[in-house]
Order: C-alpha cells, then sequence, then structure tokens
C-alpha cells in the first residue's frame, strides 16, 4: 500500500537540508540582474526566466527530487495537483506556503496566491524596468514540473496576475490547464 | 536544497538515510544487475554486479527489459481482482494507475520494480532468497536525484554517461557520475 502523501510539506522540509536564505534571495538577484544586463530587453529576460532556459529545465529536473523527498503518489485529478503544489512543493522548497484560490468553471485553471515570496527580499524595480516579472522562474520551474509528472502529461500555461513589486498586495500566479497528453508506447511497433 | 562548494572531491552527505542493510549474504555485491529506465523508453543506466548469462545484445536487451515491464504491469493491473480504475488493455497504462507490481521470482532471481510518478522505472535484479527491495529501490531513486537530476551539466533523457565537453566541464561530469556509481556500488553492497 502506498504510505499517504503529506498534507502539508512541514515534515519533509523540516527533513531537507536548508541553505541560507540571504544568499538564496541575493543568487537569484544577481542572476537577474546579469540576464539584464546581457540581454538588455525586459521581454527577452522574461522568456528566458520562465520559457527558454531557467525555469522550465528547473522544473523538470525538480519534480523528480519532489517526488523522491515527499512521498506523494499520483493526484488523481487536477485540484489534487494544485494543492499538493501550493502545500508540499512551495513549503518543501521555498519554505512558504502558498494558497489554491479562484477555480474557474471547468476546473482548469486556478490561482496560486503567496503572501510572501523569498525571491522578492531587498527587491525594488526601478522604472525603467517596470515590465519584468521578476519570478518568472517560478512560472517555468511549475510548468516544467507538470509536463514531467505523470496524471497525464500536462500542458499548462502559467501567468502573472498580481505581482508586489508592481505595487499589489500579494503574488498571484494564474495555472491554467491547456491539453493533457495522453501516454503513448515508446516503440514504434515495427521495431 | 544544496549546494555544493569546491571542486575537489566534494562529500555530499545524502538527506535520506540508508534504509539499514544488514551487510551479510555472500562477500561482494549482493545484487547482480540494475536497469534504470525513464518514461520514454531510454535506458538511463545499466549496472551488472554479476551476470554469469548474457543471451542479447545490451540494446535488445534493455528494449526487452522496458517491454516486459510495460506489460506485466498492465497485465497486473488488468487482473486486479480489488480496484475499479483498471485502464484498457491496449491503451498504455500510466504510471501510478491500477495497482503496482512490486516483484517476481524464480528459482535462480527475482527481479524487483519500482516506478515513481514522473516515470522513471527502477529494475534490480538480486539473489531469489533476497527481502522486499521497495525500501532499497526508493534509496536508490534518492541516489539518482542527488547526484545525476543536480547535475547541471546532464542532459535529462540521456543515458548516464560522460559528455563531451571543454575540458574543466568534462572533468566535473565525470566526477559526479563517478560519484552516482561509487555511491550506488556502495550502497548495493549493503544490500541483504
Amino acid at each position: 500500500m502506498a504510505p499517504l502523501a503529506p498534507k502539508t510539506g512541514d515534515a519533509v522540509f523540516a527533513s531537507i537540508d536548508h541553505v541560507n536564505a540571504e544568499l538564496f534571495t541575493l543568487t537569484y538577484g544577481a542572476m537577474v540582474r546579469q540576464l539584464l544586463t546581457d540581454l538588455e530587453e525586459v521581454e527577452e529576460v522574461n522568456k528566458q526566466l520562465d520559457q527558454m532556459y531557467v525555469g522550465y529545465n528547473i522544473g523538470v529536473r525538480l519534480i523528480d527530487e519532489f517526488l523522491a523527498k515527499s512521498n506523494v503518489s499520483r493526484c488523481v485529478d487536477f485540484k489534487e495537483t494544485a494543492d499538493v503544489i501550493a502545500k508540499v512543493g512551495f513549503k518543501m522548497f521555498l519554505g512558504v506556503t502558498a494558497s489554491v484560490t479562484n477555480w474557474d468553471a471547468e476546473g482548469t485553471s486556478f490561482s496560486l496566491v503567496l503572501e510572501d515570496n523569498p525571491l522578492v527580499d531587498f527587491v525594488e524595480l526601478p522604472d525603467t524596468f517596470q515590465g519584468l516579472h521578476y519570478c518568472n522562474i517560478l512560472s517555468g520551474v511549475i510548468r516544467g514540473a507538470l509536463e514531467m509528472v505523470c496524471n497525464v502529461s500536462m500542458k499548462t500555461e502559467v501567468t502573472w496576475v498580481r505581482d508586489m513589486l508592481h505595487g499589489d498586495d500579494a503574488y498571484e500566479l494564474r495555472v491554467k490547464l491547456l491539453k493533457q497528453i495522453p501516454e503513448e508506447y515508446p516503440y514504434k511497433d515495427d521495431e | 536544497m544544496q549546494f555544493f562548494s569546491g571542486s575537489s572531491v566534494v562529500d555530499v552527505s545524502l538527506s535520506p538515510t540508508a534504509p539499514p542493510g544488514t551487510a551479510t549474504g555472500h562477500a561482494g555485491n549482493n545484487a547482480n544487475v540494475l536497469y534504470i529506465f525513464n518514461r520514454n523508453g531510454v535506458c538511463l543506466l545499466y549496472r551488472e554486479w554479476h551476470r554469469l548469462l548474457r543471451t542479447l545484445d545490451a540494446s535488445q536487451d534493455q528494449k526487452l527489459m522496458f517491454g516486459l515491464l510495460f506489460s506485466l504491469r498492465s497485465f497486473t493491473a488488468k487482473m486486479d481482482p480489488v480496484s475499479a480504475d483498471k485502464g484498457n488493455l491496449g491503451v498504455p497504462l500510466l504510471p501510478g494507475q491500477g495497482c503496482s507490481f512490486y516483484s517476481f521470482r524464480t528459482n535462480t532471481y527475482k527481479l524487483s520494480f519500482m516506478e515513481s510518478p514522473s516515470g522513471i522505472k527502477l529494475i534490480l535484479i538480486t539473489h531469489p532468497k533476497t527481502g522486499d527491495h521497495r525500501e532499497s529501490l526508493k534509496h536508490i531513486y534518492n541516489l539518482y536525484v542527488e547526484y545525476v537530476v543536480k547535475n547541471p551539466l546532464y542532459v535529462t533523457g540521456t543515458p548516464i554517461k560522460y559528455a563531451s565537453a571543454h575540458v574543466c566541464n568534462v572533468y566535473f561530469l565525470y566526477l559526479l557520475s563517478e560519484l552516482f556509481t561509487t555511491n550506488l556500488d556502495q550502497y548495493v553492497k549493503t544490500l541483504i
């Protein structure tokens, strides 16, 4: 029998090694700053953080670590997936819990609300970079992780709705399920 | 999260503690063969410690193993007298759907199996008198995460080998693959 999935990530969070929070925040800040210097275009930086390189690749690897350390079994539906991401996943990797709100009518998209976000401690966005989604790495990570995990493999779209650096009161990510890719037999029949 | 510091041989302490292996049994490794497959059937790792008979060449052998497990999972899920979620016979099963089979035993060996929800399959072949290896497989999965997944030079979905890169990067990748296989060998020695 599979062990019961942990309802909160507290136990897992307590058992894994921690890194200094400030080191983490400052490293992330330095990386975003370097990306801005290299690419100069705010849109490009947003894309890099989310899609092209950073976030998505981290997500694809993070999912294995997440599954190994926490004993979650397969999520039965998208709602359960959302809860697991918010309670266990965020807690385990960032040390904060997110809350899941705003389910839409068909149950295919939801919002993750973060009250405090360790990535943005000490950060202020200057006026020239107002279009920057500083935490876009989170959207890439969620997208990458969900594509690898199997309830069915999910293609999702993750966008920022509210962002504290732009003056809102919390961070809100909207996760929308685009399509579910059914499992395929990897070898062709004639090989 | 763990950050590696320094560039020489790093002593990394693993977060999961290994389940107690009582290290009795024959001197040397107690396991015979280990396979690790990913979701698409690519054999990420094939490691053998004691294999006396080789009937097929390596790639055929791996395809056969992967196909066997695919079919066995479908079959065991379909024959399940208890649960309702069976799936259809022709359609490939998702990891976690249906009941999961753990092992089978013959008079000469025992094959233990574990599948993660992300599709990573671990197969361990040992001598037939061995006990249940689910915890061991879980620990090996943790080793895989620590040493392979977290290696920034490892391309996910490719076999765990050395990659060609610049001089200092090659050294780095070599070291971590070495670390993975060394730790794996050490752990396998302690299996009953």
